[in-house]
């Protein structure tokens, strides 16, 4: 399928879901997906005969400065080698997002990275904990406006 | 008087959680640290198993030893290029690999054509690199089962290739070879002379290496049928590479979705094939990767045959600048399916770069496969799965 038909089954579907879609001008096609929708439409693209996004290739989360977090999901499907990006916009106040978790288990631990180093919540998932860093690490690193700590459990950080 | 001693009739026992597990403790159940510090976790891992006895109820992975935030300096470089020694540094026993995504992946964004004798040189190195990396994760992995001798075999073969890299780059783990546009140096005059001779030379020790470890009875006895993990269940997880392909799925990037000039050349896919039990048991595992290195060969062989004549570096951009965009590139490693996430704001340095580690990936499936395995048969499948824990933590 290309993007195009991709975009309007989606927007047949999820008409007060889908927020935005962009196909030409950028090199991957993407949707935007409102924060509470995005397990349906997960769903609705892995088990949809002619579209069968069964591989998530990658799950990253964002730091749009200015308040505005997102996640990007990267699909693909190997049944009919097409691709597809979602994009959740979220904000630091709000950041809840509903796991895809159940959907594709690959998207546990990037999750858990999300989470971890951006600070977006993924209401839904069954273990979320911080995963490269240690539990009681304060703040999240790949925040555009995080100061790094000059003390970690009263031992001074030289660099 | 006799005292009462009443704390210890009380039976109501404190309840223990595990951070990760989903139930509480129960009394037979116990804790086993394995890691960060044991040799057959191939590096700062440490898992956390929950056994039963000798029966492995759980294992729960913790990660992060390694983190050196690679994410974080990607955009605290004052250039595109900077990245690529921290590429290196990822999967460091296949760092060409790792170059050769980033490159492509930036190559895309500032829609640059790379001359054809650098596509050749950098699918030759790649394909070099796999072998290394490859020899390896079979010499550990028949280390890990209590075979010592193949490790030596596969180190003595793997120098031959770090030799190639140390005459072309001048270093032998992490090369810093690759640059976006081109190369950084241009091979030496017997470079393909050296690429024959490592081919002809290379080719028995794959037999070599069957017959001293692949087919080994004791080796066989510890793999097959142990940690099978369905095609299903490795889609879902998300696993790639010899994973992937060890149960049985025809999958490989360098096919079915071609970068740099792969789809020129003539190979195979290895998959398993549950020869010595069911498919996507570890022993299909490992032999996707004995396979995948004769594939290898084929693919160096012709490339070594056909480089061009041409500069190597007239197409590296002075000035790295692409425009705003974001894009999401993926290129076949040795571990699998190498993803780069760039999004670029219109300045010299990416505004953020999210790596999809293969092996970060492969690894979350750990628990779900050992989940009613032997604790000795832990050790098998992790070792199966093959991970370098400097890009699980980046």
């Amino acid at each position: 399928m290309i993007p195009q038909e991709i975009a309007d089954n989606l927007k047949a579907k999820f008409a007060d879901a889908i927020l935005d879609v962009k196909l030409d001008g950028v090199i991957d096609p993407y949707a935007r997906v409102a924060p509470g929708k995005i397990k349906d439409v997960a769903v609705f693209m892995r088990d949809q005969e002619n579209m069968a996004f069964d591989y998530l290739m990658c799950l990253s989360g964002v730091d749009y400065t200015g308040g505005k977090l997102g996640v990007v999901y990267h699909l693909s499907s190997m049944k009919w080698n097409h691709k597809f990006t979602l994009k959740v916009d979220v904000t630091v106040e709000n950041s809840h997002v509903q796991s895809v978790e159940s959907v594709w288990k690959t998207a546990n631990w990037h999750e858990r990275e999300a989470f971890d180093m951006i600070g977006i919540v993924f209401d839904g998932h069954p273990d979320l904990r911080r995963i490269l860093l240690p539990d009681d690490w304060e703040g999240y690193p790949l925040r555009k406006d995080y100061k790094v700590p000059e003390y970690y459990n009263g031992m001074k950080v030289p660099y | 008087m006799e005292a009462t001693l009443t704390s210890l009739n009380d039976t109501t026992r404190r309840q223990v959680l595990i951070p990760g597990f989903s139930r509480p403790l129960e009394e037979h159940e116990m804790v086993i640290n394995m890691g960060p510090q044991h040799p057959s976790t191939h590096g700062v891992l440490r898992l956390e198993l929950i056994v039963d006895g000798e029966i492995v109820v759980d294992v729960i992975p913790h990660i992060g030893y390694l983190h050196r935030c690679f994410e974080k300096h990607c955009e605290h470089m004052t250039n595109y290029q900077q990245v690529i020694p921290y590429c290196d540094r990822m999967d460091y026993v296949a760092a060409m690999n790792n170059d050769h995504g980033y490159a492509v992946a930036c190559e895309k964004l500032l829609k640059i054509k790379v001359p054809e004798r650098v596509e050749y040189i950098r699918v030759i190195m790649a394909e070099l690199q796999r072998i290394a990396s490859h020899l390896i994760a079979i010499g550990t992995y028949g280390m890990d089962i209590g075979a010592f001798t193949p490790f030596l075999y596969c180190f003595r073969d793997r120098e031959r290739i770090l030799d190639i890299f140390e005459q072309t780059c001048g270093a032998r783990l992490l090369y810093n070879y690759i640059w976006i546009g081109g190369l950084s140096h241009d091979v030496p005059s017997d470079f393909q002379q050296k690429v024959k001779d490592f081919c002809k030379y290379f080719r028995p020790n794959i037999k070599e290496v069957n017959d001293l470890l692949s087919y080994n009875k004791i080796f066989v006895e510890r793999t097959a049928n142990v940690g099978v993990l369905p095609a299903d269940v490795a889609i879902n997880y998300g696993a790639s590479g010899p994973v992937l392909r060890g149960s049985g799925v025809k999958w490989d990037l360098r096919k079915n979705d071609p970068y740099s000039i792969y789809d020129r050349f003539d190979w195979e896919i290895p998959v398993g094939t549950g020869k010595m039990g069911t498919v996507g048991d570890c022993w299909d595992r490992y032999m996707v990767r004995v396979n995948e290195m004769e594939q290898s060969l084929r693919i160096i062989e012709q490339a070594v045959e056909n480089i061009p004549a041409g500069d190597v570096q007239s197409a590296v951009p002075k000035r790295i600048r692409p425009d705003t965009a974001d894009l999401y590139v993926r290129t076949e490693t040795p571990k699998g399916e190498l993803g780069y996430y760039i999004m670029a704001d219109g300045t010299t340095s990416p505004y953020r770069v999210k790596v999809k580690g293969p092996c970060f990936v492969n690894l979350s499936l750990l628990p779900a496969i050992s989940r009613g395995s032997m604790i000795s048969d832990v050790i098998a499948i992790l070792g199966s799965i093959d991970i370098v824990l400097g890009e699980v933590d980046r």
